[in-house]
């Protein structure tokens, strides 16, 4: 008996940040294997953080991922300064939150018109976008920029900030330096609520997804830098729990190691799971443009990922605005942060979902050992999960189009594969 | 091909973290003119739109580190007509390089249950250990700024003006008070070369090296330095040894921490 194999390949996926693989194979109509192939090449940061100091892993993990450094400074900051007991003065609390509102702004920004939109637009790159469109993607740019300047004036540069340290900043701007930034980010909320309008005008393809959504949660704000590990299944824990209730299961078509909640299996972190967990704390001016974005109180369909994107942009504007208003400045730059010898957990929400860090360290605060786990490894499993039940619904597209749909699946999660190499190319068999 | 036509730019990647290639789109004032100067032709990161080369610029960020990419690096070089190692990784074998210091199947064990899935090399190796290289510019991640002149210099055929002197030279032209002089602050700025406008000292902490050495920089002398601030071997040897550990000068100034002979 002779089957009908077809077979989709894309090898060396585009407009993700690093490298990876797409391989579906379906077989008489059905779809019999779906791999995200992860080829970055491996980089070891957690064998080579043994027996570094206490004090460089905010440097040194920022070096995981050029996009998001600030995620990986700012967890591994916590996760130290929890096993020494220091806990930071607010404003310096304030200033690490309005650093990483930077990073949201300048990723988000990034994603949204020059990695997925693109797709929508049906060009090949927002360059591409720019013949047609220059004044949108100038605009694009500034608000990106308005990111930047941020990371530039809290963080010391765009790309691996150099005033991060444990307990606080080398240095703290004064208020005559933050003052000017908050002009440019009230145009930047404004430039983001218009990209609210942009997007939501997309033609959006159907998918409902029912992974479980797990995002930090906050008492008191849209939590970003902090909170406890919930999810819309029950799960409320402390960031020290995490990995009683989350496994990483090495596979072998990736490098990355794909993460699942014990005995219940895929979940999803990032924009979808923070915005249906946490809509209530959404300032205002968020909620407002969701709604006439017509989104709901919850967001499952992943290709509006972008609005989520969005409307977080929106947020992280709105917010910055406000901590460079009430910014006093810190009577000093950072708290002291002694060696003390044990274990410690840090998780933040990084531009594309928890990033959890943990160490353990000795006395004379030596690292005996890290363990991080990026938010796109965690990922893997539901995206994996989408692109079949995306193909089966599908599968009277020609190869070509079929492909083009599975490719912007993957961009709605923004995968992040430098970072989840502890993590894409694309191919389609059907048989 | 026309004699007259755009110029070709690539930009590939390699083991990094996208941090070199995404300062290119952070070029937010300049990215439509250089759109327009040139032809983005291989941007997978920016562009699924892939034209074939040859290419008249190739931008490579990261460094080698499995059988495949050493494979891959030689398809690049042969279809580019300048070569520029962009970053720390493409220029010393970056953060990663820290593996050459030790087993790696040792760290393979660390962070994989199954390391017998992966493939790599023992070693993280600059491109320069691989392929011939037209121009190397250096940083952990590369300035915007100086990334643009390289372009900029490689499009009209001229040398690039980027300068082999150390931080402590742009320190003092920022105005700076010396965060070593003034502060006992450990700084590998006069060992460092410039290129990021000395920001750590500006923001009151000790340069960390992310440029890698300048031009015939003296290590034993800033080793002794340090040391006699108060700096212990271990902690002199992990400064040298970070985002550029494999860069000769800092090779063989870590090395000498390690024999205890970084005291003078």
């Amino acid at each position: 008996m002779t089957h009908k194999i077809r077979d989709l390949t894309v090898e060396g996926l585009a407009r993700v940040e690093g490298e990876g693989a797409m391989h579906v194979v379906i077989t008489d109509g059905e779809v019999t294997d779906v791999r995200l192939r992860i080829y970055e090449p491996p980089r070891f940061f957690e064998a080579f953080l043994r027996g570094r100091a206490y004090t460089e892993p905010p440097d040194i993990t920022a070096r995981i991922c050029g996009i998001c450094p600030v995620a990986y400074q700012t967890s591994s900051c916590q996760a130290i300064e929890q096993v020494c007991g220091a806990v930071l003065d607010e404003p310096l609390r304030a200033l690490r939150r309005l650093l990483y509102c930077g990073e949201w702004i300048e990723s988000h920004v990034l994603h949204i018109y020059f990695l997925h939109a693109p797709d929508f637009l049906g060009v090949g790159s927002a360059l591409e976008l720019a013949k047609d469109h220059r004044d949108l993607v100038e605009k694009a740019l500034q608000l990106k920029k308005v990111g930047n300047d941020i990371m530039e004036i809290v963080g010391g540069r765009a790309i691996h900030p150099i005033n991060v340290r444990l307990g606080g900043f080398y240095r703290t701007p004064t208020k005559r330096e933050l003052r000017p930034l908050a002009e440019r980010l009230r145009w930047a909320r404004d430039a983001a609520l218009e990209t609210v309008r942009v997007v939501s005008g997309f033609d959006f393809p159907d998918l409902e997804i029912d992974h479980e959504l797990v995002a930090l949660h906050h008492p008191d704000e849209y939590a970003i830098t902090e909170g406890r590990v919930i999810s819309d299944r029950g799960l409320d824990i402390e960031v020290s729990e995490f990995l009683e209730h989350i496994v990483e299961e090495h596979v072998e078509h990736s490098t990355s190691l794909h993460g699942h909640i014990i005995e219940r299996g895929r979940y999803l972190v990032g924009p979808l799971a923070r915005y249906t967990l946490n809509y209530d704390q959404l300032p205002a001016v968020a909620r407002e443009a969701a709604t006439e974005a017509g989104l709901g109180k919850e967001c499952r369909n992943p290709f509006r990922s972008i609005v989520v994107r969005a409307v977080e942009t929106v947020a992280a504007c709105d917010e910055a605005v406000r901590i460079i208003e009430e910014y006093s400045e810190p009577d000093r730059p950072a708290v002291p942060v002694p060696p003390r010898a044990g274990v410690g957990h840090g998780a933040t929400e990084a531009p594309r979902g928890i990033l959890y860090h943990r160490y353990s360290i000795d006395d004379e605060g030596t690292i005996l050992e890290a363990d991080i786990v990026p938010p796109t490894a965690q990922n893997q499993d539901a995206i994996e999960a989408d692109l079949r039940k995306l193909v089966t619904a599908n599968l009277e597209l020609d190869d070509h189009d079929l492909q083009h749909l599975c490719e912007q699946s993957i961009r709605n999660y923004d995968p992040c594969i430098s970072c989840s190499t502890h993590f894409l190319d694309f191919t389609v068999e059907r048989r | 091909m026309a004699a007259h036509s755009t110029p070709k730019l690539a930009v590939w990647k390699f083991a990094s973290c996208d941090g070199c290639q995404l300062s290119l789109l952070d070029c937010e004032d300049e990215l439509l003119a250089v759109a327009g100067a040139v032809e983005i032709a291989h941007f997978p990161e920016a562009s699924s739109t892939v034209v074939e080369g040859p290419y008249d610029v190739s931008l490579v960020e990261g460094s080698v580190t499995t059988p495949q990419d050493a494979e891959r690096i030689q398809e690049v070089r042969a279809v580019s007509r300048h070569l520029v190692a962009i970053g720390a990784c493409a220029t010393a074998g970056g953060v990663q390089a820290l593996r050459n210091f030790t087993a790696v199947d040792e760290f393979a064990s660390v962070v994989y249950a199954h390391p017998e899935y992966l493939s790599t090399l023992e070693s993280s190796t600059p491109i320069s250990a691989h392929v011939p290289v037209d121009f190397e510019l250096r940083g952990c991640p590369v300035d915007r700024g100086q990334l643009l002149e390289v372009l900029s210099a490689f499009l009209r055929k001229r040398k690039p003006d980027i300068r082999a002197h150390s931080v402590c030279l742009e320190c003092k032209r920022r105005g700076n008070v010396c965060v070593m002089v003034a502060h006992g602050t450990g700084c590998l700025g006069p060992v460092t070369q410039a290129g990021c406008g000395a920001i750590c000292p500006s923001f009151e902490r000790g340069c960390y090296g992310c440029f890698g050495p300048m031009e015939t920089p003296n290590t034993a002398s800033l080793s002794a330095a340090l040391h006699s601030g108060g700096m212990d071997d271990g902690t002199v040897m992990r400064l040298f040894r970070t985002f550029n550990a494999t860069a000769p000068a800092f090779e063989a100034a870590s090395r000498a921490e390690e024999k205890g002979a970084g005291r003078l």
